[in-house]
């Protein structure tokens, strides 16, 4: 328990047990690029160039095979089955359906609402969640008491799994004995029908991704405020900027590609939401509500897929996610150049 | 002079290098001291992040009658270990815990190791496409899961390996992020003199890697190995696919739970405790370890 520990407090502490090795940096920086000792003979001198070529491809080999067999591969297959009829109920017959999987989505309004659902939600977990995060990201850059305790503790809804944190959401927005709604009771409002109504439910899905994340982005904004070079803010403060103008005019404009990231990051997230209306539908989970309030695009390819058995037109939801991510990071990387040509 | 010694010296006054800079260019807020008023908004986010943790707890020691009164419980009962007793047999809370600690560990060894192999590759060897071959590992990282489902489950279906550990342990065996977290890190961390140094000595690469790639990178490799094993043990979409109550991980089990396995609300909340806690524990230990990775893995991302 305590070595990595140790390990990660001091990164260089087995360092200083072998001192005096400075010689030993001299040479190398001196002999650099000369082949290895000469008294080694041709076949060993071979082997040594063929490791040098070759280490590094074999070093990048894994990732690769992993990924051609576990993404790449599979990508182009769900491309092909994309346009098969493939049932669940009979894996071993395929046959060739051309569009009709595209098509049957597009004239389907099961789709359409699902497209709207990721949207909307993704827009209303997302917004709120970055802005929160810069909010909070300023506070934890203040000279804190605890400031580590400060960070972990904001961190610590990351711990909890998409599974268990909704499960807990569900409990506090249920309708009879929630804890929300009897929060909401103090302050004069009606209860809520989180699980029934349209925007309710929404508003209950998201807030388990806005908990979840909040934090994390917190610490990424962080890390990049505490790169902004301090004189930044004080030239900022000799020309009269309070420290609300410091943070919109310095603060935020060095965040810009920090931002853009995140909002790159949030957006595939969104784009694949799919636990947390899972979870949060309950017994009928896959159907993302009784009016399909809150079925996302993942939640309705899990649906089609496993829970009605049509692995053809899943594969067809999948491929239909992609290129609107596709499409999302193009316009994404036209924002971000305009940007940068404005600046 | 065997590469063992050449290694470690230099790691030390780099790694101070890296360092310093950021805590020179602190942004102004940091040199001013928080007021009352930046600790009460604090505090409200920290009651926000800790109170449904707290409250899981709380509800996990009543009983399933008691969570549908209101107003809702607010303090603990006496249930919790008669509950989480249920949701360790009953909901396959035990065999799940057991299966997810072999499968997010099997991942967190390979990911490391194989990361640091090729984010070493990455940032440190010369070969050709190498600029290109990074571009499309940070590019695959845009990919959704859903995209490789289907197939998947055809051929582990195929191979006859449904509901089998290693349908989830072999597609996370090495994952883009941690490539790239590792090659962000060695770029600084390893100063490229040593391994010349070791390579003038007639070092193979095997042995350039074990004596000075693994001891550089080894407190990184530290923190992606906790940032790995907490994203494995939270993994959902794939492991509800691949495997069911019969074999779950914990995600497949709060899953069923979630689904009417066990209609008892208070043993869900168990559930969900339970499940979390490992996580939870390695957070306490931990915590400023995990919060140094994500802040160091975002400055360079």
């Amino acid at each position: 328990m305590t070595s990595p520990k140790q390990a990660l407090a001091h990164p260089a502490s087995s360092a200083e047990a072998a001192p005096g090795s400075q010689p030993g940096a001299a040479r190398g920086a001196h002999g650099r690029g000369t082949p290895p000792p000469e008294d080694k003979s041709p076949w060993r001198s071979r082997l040594y160039r063929w490791d040098m070529k070759a280490s590094p491809y074999v070093f990048i080999a894994p990732f690769f095979v992993i990924f051609g067999a576990f993404s790449l591969i599979p990508l182009l297959y769900t491309a092909w089955y994309s346009l098969h009829d493939v049932q669940l109920s009979s894996l071993d017959t395929q046959t060739w359906a051309g569009l009709d999987n595209y098509q049957n989505l597009l004239s389907s309004d099961f789709f359409w609402n699902a497209l709207k659902n990721t949207f909307t939600i993704g827009v209303i977990s997302t917004v709120p969640q970055l802005m929160a995060a810069i909010g909070l990201a300023h506070l934890l850059n203040y000279r804190l008491r605890g400031s580590t305790v400060w960070r972990v503790v904001m961190l610590t809804p990351y711990a909890t799994s998409v599974a268990a944190a909704t499960l807990v959401f569900t409990l506090l927005y249920s309708w009879d004995g929630g804890m929300v709604n009897w929060l909401l009771d103090f302050v004069g409002i009606d209860p809520i029908n989180w699980r029934e109504s349209d925007w309710g439910s929404q508003f209950a899905v998201s807030s388990i991704v806005i908990w979840r994340w909040t934090g994390y982005n917190a610490l990424i904004y962080l890390a990049a405020m505490q790169a902004i070079p301090a004189d930044l803010y004080e030239s900022a403060a000799i020309d009269g900027a309070n420290r609300w103008q410091q943070f919109i005019h310095v603060t935020v404009p060095q965040l810009r590609p920090t931002i853009l990231f995140t909002v790159v990051v949030s957006t595939i997230g969104a784009t694949q939401l799919f636990g947390e209306p899972l979870l949060f539908g309950g017994v009928s989970g896959s159907k993302g509500g009784s009016e399909h309030q809150y079925q996302t695009l993942g939640l309705y390819m899990y649906d089609q897929g496993w829970i009605i058995g049509n692995l053809g037109k899943a594969s067809a939801i999948a491929w239909s996610m992609f290129l609107i991510l596709l499409i999302v990071a193009a316009i994404n990387l036209l924002v971000t150049r305009r940007l940068r040509k404005s600046q | 002079m065997t590469t063992s010694e050449l290694t470690l010296p230099q790691a030390e006054p780099q790694a101070g290098k890296k360092r310093g800079p950021s805590r020179r260019v602190m942004g102004a807020g940091k040199q001013l001291h928080a007021g009352p008023v930046t600790y009460l908004v604090l505090a409200v986010f920290a009651l926000v992040s800790l109170a449904p943790l707290v409250w899981t707890a709380i509800a996990a020691s009543r009983t399933d009658h008691r969570l549908a009164e209101t107003p809702p419980p607010l303090w603990f009962g006496g249930n919790l270990f008669k509950n989480m007793q249920t949701a360790w047999d009953e909901a396959g809370l035990g065999t799940a815990m057991l299966n997810s600690v072999i499968v997010a560990g099997a991942i967190t060894i390979s990911t490391v190791l194989f990361s640091t192999l090729a984010g070493f590759a990455f940032a440190k060897l010369r070969f050709r496409f190498s600029g290109f071959l990074l571009l499309l590992t940070i590019g695959t990282m845009m990919i959704p899961p859903q995209l490789a489902v289907v197939p998947l489950y055809l051929w582990m279906a195929d191979l006859g390996w449904s509901n089998q550990l290693q349908t989830v342990i072999l597609p996370t065996l090495v994952t883009a992020f941690g490539t790239f977290f590792m090659r962000q890190y060695l770029v600084q961390a390893l100063p490229s003199e040593l391994i010349e140094a070791a390579r003038v000595d007639g070092a193979s690469s095997i042995r350039v890697v074990w004596h000075v790639v693994f001891p550089a990178a080894r407190p990184a490799m530290a923190v992606l190995g906790l940032l790995t094993f907490v994203f494995a043990w939270n993994d959902f979409l794939w492991p509800i696919i691949a495997l069911n109550q019969q074999n779950p991980t914990v995600q497949v089990a709060l899953n069923s739970l979630g689904t009417g396995y066990v209609p008892d609300q208070a043993v869900i909340m168990a559930g969900a405790f339970l499940g979390t806690l490992p996580l939870l524990i390695a957070f306490i230990l931990f915590g400023k370890q995990i919060v140094g990775g994500i802040m160091q893995g975002a400055i360079k991302g």
